[in-house]
């Protein structure tokens, strides 16, 4: 094919939003696969959970303290992305950058807590090398953290992304509805792990 | 500084490999001396290696999976040759340690690198102008999921010179994939080739499922689909169902191999039964992934070239959901064996056996189909008549296995073996091939040469059978796979046959590859008679993509077609073509990105430092990637228009060869 | 040439004769029992089969373009009868075989003790099964006999004529207990036990092999079953006792003793390891089996005798195969 055809800048806008539909559907598809890979994770949790090879149980382990500071941590950046969004709809630009920040920072902080917790379990003996219940408890929770990075990561990049030259464009409005979804979609993983991983434990 | 990889490394001491290896530089070399010869390298960077186009990207694919054909097949050939020889007492000339890692290499390239390749060739190429679409829903990101299986690919090419691969099956079950009794490298070249195809799949399926729901021709509903797109949607809907299944197995096995955890280990709590489910709930799925789009293949061609409909189109894709649906029932039945409880084994066993209904069906209707028709035998039709014969004579072997208490004897039998080669060779490849050779001219414009062809088929289909009946046979006589020597004297003769079959079927490879080469050599000389001026290369084209020119414009559609019914293009020739009255518009399409082989390039530097431990390279690779993927998201500069005067010197140009062919007739 | 076509029809006779194809000729009701359910499956799915295949040739030559006799109808593609008819006939077929599915799982279950009526016919309804525990190590077989309180290497005698109770599990890699003529194979897995019940009909020797790919010594993983009358079975069982058979060791098996049989032999990368010889054991430890299997479970292990999960004594237990898999108690 050959590139040395013009650009036709006047008819962008329209197309776009032809164009703009297939992202936020693809994204769903993709979180979708993301749902049957956390629960493929958590089946096998399950069949892990009791498997704990003469080593500390959940009971023994668990701070449930810790995880309902986490839990509430994460819920509220969900709201406070609420807000990023709903004034990404306004298109007011600073609104969106100040509420995506106090999202980023209740997002490390969850994430800090959980290594964290990760680092005091290892301390006390029980890694992921202990037993294939802490192998799982390991793998679950920190697929879950390691996908909260990852969305930390788009925040970080779409901040500095709305800041210069995109600014609230359409292509990045897509973008916020996409990151919006997977931040939400993290929530509802959440409370499953916490339900049923760590309450499950515990009880 | 290079974690596990020392000189020692590279098996410069085994004469097979030293072997292959003189010959495969000599081949690469010769390659590129032949590209820079006729100056080619700046048109294969702009033209191929960067391109967002799926037609092009569809070609890379269909030339990786024949290159991994030419690759497995050689691994097919040790095996057989290995064991006509290793027969009371001669060792042959392949010992455990190399045996092993070749029937490895052989199961995962045949599946990942040949069949899907070649699967996902085909949708890349078909799909979009089965739909009137211009492009995929993410032409970046199908580039992305190229490279991705490309870097693959190259990874278990490269743990032949350095290093070595996986010695444990295709499957690598635990626990003698873990650690402990594998310390090598091998399964970590399994794992990581395994794992970042697995995501390139994956990502492929989430585009062509948007592509397909999302970007359909103006008018056509879902009933109206070409049978081939409605198989690929089955098949891609499979793909996203399981293949995270096939990441989080493939991902625990290298948890436990890299952090010592313990899921599949002996020890530790590890479950080897937990396994065994996690990888067949994607593995047999797996199967009707590959097969189901080879059935849209031969329901497109059966229609063609009998200058009839598709009879029962419904039934057709209400098979293809049943066995969409039943295919991710059945998983137990390749672990009857493991001792789960009679009704659970019943169970499976009976959902195996529903999954020869809609099969069964589908047989009828491509046998209905040439009822009362006009059968032509040009290339493609002579694999289906092929397929039909083998493949129902793998499904019957498959119904035998269904039910446990046959299974229980022929579980990891050579029977078994012979089954789903049956199934794969005489379904996937068969039609596959058919539909390269169907496809073929809409992508270059001319025809691949038939007697080529031809003969490539009768020798696939007298090979098949020579090749395979024995390995029925010696099942039957208790003979296990994955044997590397044996002195059971009944075991023997046949073993013989089925190596004489192994070439016939290497004069088939020669053959196609023969086919291919006179391709290009028609293509240098441009062969007039071949070529075809309207588009509808076989004539009798009953779907969208053969209303376009051959070879197709870049932009595919100069206006969006409007779909009028099912088999659109026929309608439309039945009652003539109607006269645009739309005006033409510029049309947007996506620019070409060097990002695409740069994620390769990281992708694979991460990949072969994760299997040697390098880790400072495999955060480099990493970092790489991700660098990338932040400058892909901040270019606004990734999109284009096609003025209208090209369009219209294009279709104008159309017009004018279609009325000369017609004036012809 | 001609004359070698007259030859075809019995080929396959000529090819089998003399030969044993061991899942078609079995020597036990098993094995008869697998038999009968691939036969009659092949045959009533042949009736498709070959029909097909034959109408397939048949439409294929008949329409082809050169025939223009041929009837054509262009746009034919639907027909209630025909739909009818090719979804009917393989629901039928299946719904068949489902029925014999359901039956012949249930009736032939590894697990499941031999059926009383089977016993019978076997006559063998009188006779005390036997029970045998089978070890899969890298690339041999144990076989322990608790009752006889002895043990062998890669050969596994059995009485004709009575049950056989198997109970397997490895002390390395996955693999398969198979022995083809006698019937259904079950996977050997270490810290877990399956079960295996089958019955030898006639005196014989009879192929073992493992059927699952465990590693480079897999080929030569194989063992001889030989099948006595009760009597001759009892006279080797004493023949074993006081070891004056040619394999006998010197030495009883026992925890201390068994790291040393269970080693794998040097692997090495040109050449497929040796074959580990017969050895007979006149003297085993009952609960050898069971601390086998605890010692991938912390110690624990399910009784065969009441279900109960109950802990070995890890002690005795911890040696040079064990420490290298230790649970990390």
């Amino acid at each position: 094919m050959s590139h040395d055809t013009t650009h036709a800048p006047e008819a962008q806008h329209g197309e776009h939003e032809h164009h703009e539909t297939p992202v936020v559907f693809g994204f769903w598809v993709y979180l979708m696969t993301d749902c049957i890979l956390f629960g493929t994770l958590f089946v096998v949790f399950a069949v892990m959970c009791h498997q704990f090879a003469g080593g500390p149980t959940g009971k023994e382990l668990f701070d449930i303290t810790n995880v309902e500071i986490e839990t509430a941590i994460l819920l509220f950046s969900s709201i406070t992305y609420g807000f990023a969004s709903i004034a990404a709809h306004a298109r007011k630009k600073s609104a969106v950058l100040a509420w995506l920040l106090v999202t980023f920072v209740l997002g490390v902080s969850f994430v800090g807590l959980e290594i964290h917790e990760f680092a005091d379990l290892v301390e006390r003996g029980a890694g992921p090398d202990r037993s294939a219940f802490l192998s799982s408890f390991f793998t679950l929770v920190g697929t879950h953290g390691l996908h909260v990075t990852i969305g930390l990561i788009w925040m970080f990049i779409l901040f500095f992304q709305i800041l210069g030259r995109q600014g609230l464009s359409d292509r990045m409005q897509s973008k916020l509805t996409c990151l919006s979804l997977f931040w939400h979609f993290l929530d509802i993983v959440w409370i499953c792990v916490f339900t049923f991983v760590y309450l499950g434990s515990v009880m | 500084m290079l974690g596990k990889l020392t000189l020692s490394s590279i098996p410069y001491d085994v004469p097979i490999l030293v072997g292959t290896f003189i010959g495969v530089a000599v081949i690469g070399i010769a390659v590129l001396a032949a590209i820079t010869y006729f100056r080619k390298w700046g048109y294969l960077w702009r033209e191929w290696l960067t391109t967002v186009d799926h037609k092009k990207l569809g070609v890379m694919y269909i030339v990786l999976a024949i290159v991994m054909l030419l690759r497995g097949f050689a691994d097919a050939f040790m095996m057989r040759t290995q064991l006509a020889l290793s027969y009371a007492g001669n060792p042959g000339y392949l010992p455990p340690h190399h045996y092993d890692q070749v029937f490895s290499a052989h199961g995962t390239i045949m599946i990942f690198f040949m069949a899907m390749a070649f699967m996902t060739g085909l949708f890349n190429f078909v799909i979009p102008l089965q739909i009137g679409a211009r492009d995929v829903a993410f032409p970046f990101l199908n580039s992305v999921s190229f490279y991705m299986t490309l870097v693959g690919a190259v990874l278990i090419n490269v743990s032949l010179f350095i290093g070595e691969f996986s010695n444990v099956g295709w499957l690598g079950y635990p626990p003698i994939s873990e650690l402990q009794f594998n310390p090598g490298v091998g399964v970590d070249y399994y794992i990581w080739a395994v794992q970042i195809s697995g995501v390139g799949t994956l990502l492929t399926g989430v585009n062509f499922f948007t592509t397909i729901v999302k970007m359909r021709a103006p008018g056509m509903k879902w009933m109206q689909m070409p049978v081939f797109t409605w198989t690929s949607f089955y098949a891609i809907v499979m793909i996203l169902l399981t293949f995270p299944v096939l990441t989080v197995t493939i991902a625990l096995l290298s948890l436990d191999r890299y952090l010592g955890m313990h899921f599949f280990t002996n020890d530790g709590g590890g479950s080897v039964m937990l396994y065994l489910n996690l990888i067949w709930s994607w593995g047999h799925p797996e199967v009707y992934i590959l097969i189901l789009p080879a059935f849209g293949v031969f329901s497109e061609i059966a229609a063609t070239f009998s200058g009839k409909p598709l009879f029962g189109y419904k039934t057709m894709v209400y098979a293809s959901g049943v066995i969409t649906l039943l295919g991710c029932l059945v998983w137990v039945h390749h672990f009857f064996t493991m001792g789960a409880g009679a009704d659970v084994n019943t169970f499976f066993g009976i959902m195996t056996m529903f999954i020869a209904v809609p099969t069964g069906v589908k047989i009828f209707n491509w046998l209905f189909t040439m009822y009362k028709g006009r059968v032509r035998f040009e290339g493609p039709m002579n694999w289906i008549v092929g397929f039909m014969i083998t493949f129902s004579i793998g499904g019957m072997t498959g119904v035998m296995m269904a039910m446990p208490a046959a299974d229980w004897v022929l579980h990891n039998s050579l029977f078994l073996v012979a089954h789903f080669h049956n199934v794969i060779i005489g379904g996937v490849f068969f039609g596959y091939i058919a539909g390269m050779n169907y496809w073929f001219p809409k992508v270059f414009g001319y025809k691949l040469r038939d007697s080529w062809g031809k003969w490539a088929f009768r020798c696939w289909f007298v090979g098949f059978y020579l090749s395979f009946i024995p390995l029925y046979i010696v099942g039957l006589e208790g003979m296990t796979r994955r044997l590397n020597h044996y002195d059971n004297p009944n075991w023997h003769p046949w073993l013989l046959v089925a190596c004489v079959g192994v070439f016939v079927l290497a004069v088939g490879v020669a053959c196609q590859v023969g086919q291919l080469i006179c391709a290009i050599i028609d293509a240098v000389h441009q062969k007039r008679d071949a070529l075809d001026a309207t588009g509808d290369n076989w004539g009798s084209g009953r779907t969208l993509e053969w209303s376009i020119p051959s070879p197709v414009p870049h932009y595919n559609f100069a206006r969006l077609p409007t779909v009028r019914g099912l088999d659109t293009f026929h309608i439309e020739k039945e009652l003539g073509r109607p006269t645009p009255v739309e005006s033409l518009k510029p049309i947007h399409m996506p620019k070409y990105s060097v990002l695409g082989p740069v994620i390769g390039v990281f992708t694979f530097l991460f990949g072969f430092a994760m299997v040697w431990h390098i880790w400072w390279m495999a955060i480099i690779g990493l970092l790489g990637v991700f660098a990338a993927m932040v400058i892909r998201s901040a270019d606004l500069d990734i999109d284009f228009y096609v003025p209208v005067e090209e369009v219209r010197a294009d279709e104008e140009a159309f017009a004018k060869r279609i009325s000369a062919a017609q004036a012809a007739e | 040439m001609k004359r070698l076509w007259r030859l075809f029809p019995a080929l396959p006779a000529l090819m089998l004769s003399g030969c044993t194809v061991d899942l078609l000729q079995p020597d036990g009701p098993i094995g008869e029992g697998n038999r009968d359910m691939m036969v009659l499956e092949f045959a009533i799915m042949m009736c498709v089969v070959v029909p097909t295949c034959i109408a397939t040739l048949f439409f294929a030559w008949k329409y082809r373009a050169s025939n223009t006799k041929a009837e054509y109808r262009p746009n034919w593609s639907h027909s209630n009868a025909v739909e009818v008819f090719i979804w009917g006939m393989p629901i039928a077929i299946i719904a068949v075989l489902s029925g014999f599915n359901y039956w012949s799982t249930h009736y032939y279950d590894p697990y499941r003790s031999l059926p009383k009526d089977m016993l019978v016919r076997e006559h063998a309804e009188n006779t005390k099964p036997l029970t045998i525990e089978v070890v899969a190590i890298d690339w041999k077989w144990l076989f322990i006999y608790p009752e006889q309180g002895i043990a062998t290497i890669n050969e596994l005698d059995v009485p004709t004529k009575t049950p056989l109770n198997l109970h397997i599990t490895s002390d390395s890699v996955m693999t398969s207990f198979f022995i083809p003529q006698l019937g259904s194979q079950i996977y050997s897995m270490a810290g877990m036990e399956t079960q295996l019940h089958l019955l030898a009909r006639n005196p014989g020797v009879l192929r073992g092999e493992a059927a699952q790919y465990s590693g480079p010594g897999f080929s030569d993983m194989k063992f001889k079953t030989i099948a006595l009358p009760q009597e001759q079975f009892q006279s080797w069982v004493e023949n074993v006792r006081n070891g004056s058979s040619q394999f006998a060791s010197h030495e009883p098996l026992n925890l201390q003793t068994y790291p040393k049989y269970a080693k794998p032999p040097v692997v090495r990368e040109s050449v497929a390891p040796t074959p580990s010889p017969v050895i007979y054991f006149g003297e085993a430890q009952s609960d050898l089996f069971q601390h086998i299997i605890a010692k991938y479970n912390n110690g624990m292990v399910r009784s065969i005798n009441n279900g109960k999960i109950m802990r070995m004594d890890m002690h005795a237990a911890s040696n040079g195969a064990a420490s290298s898999s230790d649970t990390g108690m």
